[in-house]
């Protein structure tokens, strides 16, 4: 019954559709119910502190120099024994990332040689303003750890004098 | 004509077209919902329970849409013209019976608002009104997709309009009238559709082009014509042409309930219950509301599943397959009516679905033989 193939195409065609009505929705209710995000998903930056508190960003621009789309900004200060931020020589004072510009490429994250900065699994990013699209440091930093004294600490003279603290190798 | 009568009929008019405004809102949501399914989404969720607020949300949202006008537009069609295409959508079902007549307090109340004797005449004149309002839409936006969008409209119109009327006339063969009350009465034993099977595919095959909906929705195939007709509309004038678009679905669909399903009646395994349309008349309206919600749900289906057809041979497979079956069926039909009234034999009539089905069959595989021929060309 060759001559019947155009209507059972058709047929066909239908069908499919029609079996597809009674299979589960693959929707996620987003708001209610947000999915994981895969382990190496590229989310808002987040800058991180050692357990003590001290902020691992020394402070050396190398993500704003790695960066292709010019999203970030450092400025950087001097450490005191009385003020201090990093185990470095010197700190970010100054950290904003422009999230309009940002691509999430995650080339600042292997620039960074404290590891001070990865992008995290953050992605709900909106906002209503462009001014509001530059996110400072504040906003960045992650929480001081239970533990920690919150930046800046005061420290025994001579305890920090490396300009880079030293790093054990990257785990990942 | 007493005060009482004239009472009745505002009634019945004001709850028809509130029914199909409504009901218009409503088919929104369940094309959105059953397309959802299909795709294997949920659909509108969030505007209440189910997303049942959806509608109004849409309705309140194009209310408070800015309403352009084109600069070089003419103002007067551009303004008139979805009112002319809504209108013909609301008052088309003006004939269409929802119910058997019922006997209140003494009082007889049928439920039609006009049994006009030419009734499936009144329907075609109707339907073929609407085309104005999507070419004048077209024309006056002075746009040339718009334009386009409504000389396509058009054309298929006019090419489907008579397949879709010469498949009436096999039922008014049969029923031996064009009014639409005595059409559904004489369903009482059997449906249409299993004395006229062919005339049925042609009607919803020609009712699909007749209402511009996918896979024949060249008029506004959104690749080729960005919207169509509606390219320059936005408001409220846009949700007049979507109204009209979609009140002109339910007037089909309860169009083609009443001539080929039955209409109002049972269905066939309720007859001879307590549930038949005899014994308890308001079920009437039951009964067409089921029959039109499968229908809408067959035009959503083909939705889903169909890409759409190209221009020209919208227009070969409308000219050259649908007219000549359509007529033969009619030629089928009357012989097979005229052998039963000689030889008083009513059996006689099942000749017709088998004679007709033999005739689709040879049109199926005429089409089929085209479109090998054309394989062999190309290769």
């Amino acid at each position: 019954m060759r001559v019947l193939e155009p209507l059972i195409e058709l047929v066909r065609g239908l069908w499919t559709t029609l079996r597809f009505m009674f299979e589960k929705p693959v929707t996620v209710q987003y708001p209610e119910h947000k999915k994981p995000v895969k382990a190496r998903f590229r989310g808002r930056h987040v800058l991180h502190r050692y357990e003590n508190g001290l902020e691992k960003c020394i402070g050396c621009s190398l993500c704003a120099a790695a960066c292709p789309s010019d999203a970030i900004f450092v400025e950087s200060s001097e450490n005191t024994d009385e003020q201090r931020f990093s185990p470095g020589e010197r700190y970010a004072s100054t950290y904003e990332i422009n999230m309009l510009r940002c691509i999430f490429c995650g080339f600042c994250e292997d620039a960074c040689p404290t590891e001070a900065i990865t992008l995290g699994d953050q992605y709900e990013l909106s906002f209503t303003e462009r001014s509001q699209a530059i996110y400072p440091k504040e906003m960045l930093i992650e929480p001081v750890p239970s533990g920690g004294k919150p930046t800046p600490q005061k420290t025994e003279p001579g305890t920090f004098t490396r300009s880079v603290p030293e790093m054990k190798d990257p785990q990942d | 004509m007493t005060l009482a009568l004239l009472i009745e009929w505002i009634i019945k008019a004001v709850v028809l077209v509130l029914v199909l405004l409504t009901g218009f809102a409503y088919l929104t949501l369940y094309e959105r919902k059953a397309l959802a399914r299909i795709q294997m989404r949920v659909g509108p969720n969030r505007a209440g329970p189910w997303g049942i607020l959806q509608p109004i949300a849409d309705a309140v949202k194009l209310i408070f849409k800015e309403e352009l006008m084109p600069a070089r537009a003419d103002k007067l069609l551009f303004f008139l013209a979805p009112i002319v295409t809504l209108v013909p959508a609301l008052v088309i079902t003006a004939v269409v019976p929802w119910g058997p007549d019922l006997h209140v307090f003494g009082y007889t109340i049928t439920l039609y608002i006009a049994d006009v004797n030419v009734g499936v005449l009144y329907i075609m004149s109707v339907a073929s009104i609407a085309v104005y309002g999507i070419v004048l839409a077209g024309w006056s936006s002075n746009n040339k997709y718009a334009m386009m969008g409504g000389l396509r409209s058009t054309a298929q119109m006019i090419s489907y309009e008579i397949a879709l009327g010469l498949s009436f006339v096999g039922v008014i063969l049969l029923a031996g009238s064009a009014q639409m009350t005595e059409i559904v009465n004489a369903q009482k034993s059997a449906w249409f559709v299993l004395l006229q099977p062919v005339g049925t595919v042609i009607f919803l095959i020609a009712t699909l082009a007749e209402v511009n909906r996918a896979p024949f929705d060249m008029p506004e195939a959104e690749q080729e014509l960005t919207a169509g007709y509606h390219t320059e509309y936005s408001g409220m004038k846009f949700a007049l042409l979507f109204m009209a678009e979609y009140d002109k679905m339910i007037a089909i669909c309860s169009i083609g309930a009443t001539l080929f399903f039955g209409g109002y009646r049972e269905f066939w395994f309720l007859s001879n219950t307590i549930l038949s349309v005899d014994r308890t008349p308001w079920l009437g309206p039951v009964y067409i509301f089921i029959k039109i919600f499968i229908l809408l749900f067959g035009m959503i289906w083909v939705r889903a599943t169909f890409p759409r057809i190209r221009y020209d041979r919208l227009m070969a497979f409308g000219w050259k397959v649908l007219l000549p079956l359509s007529l033969a069926l009619i030629f089928i039909t009357a012989t097979f009516i005229l052998l039963a009234q000689q030889s008083n034999n009513s059996l006689l009539l099942w000749g017709i679905p088998v004679v007709s089905l033999l005739a689709g069959l040879l049109a199926v595989s005429l089409v089929y033989r085209t479109l090998r021929r054309k394989e062999y060309a190309r290769a």
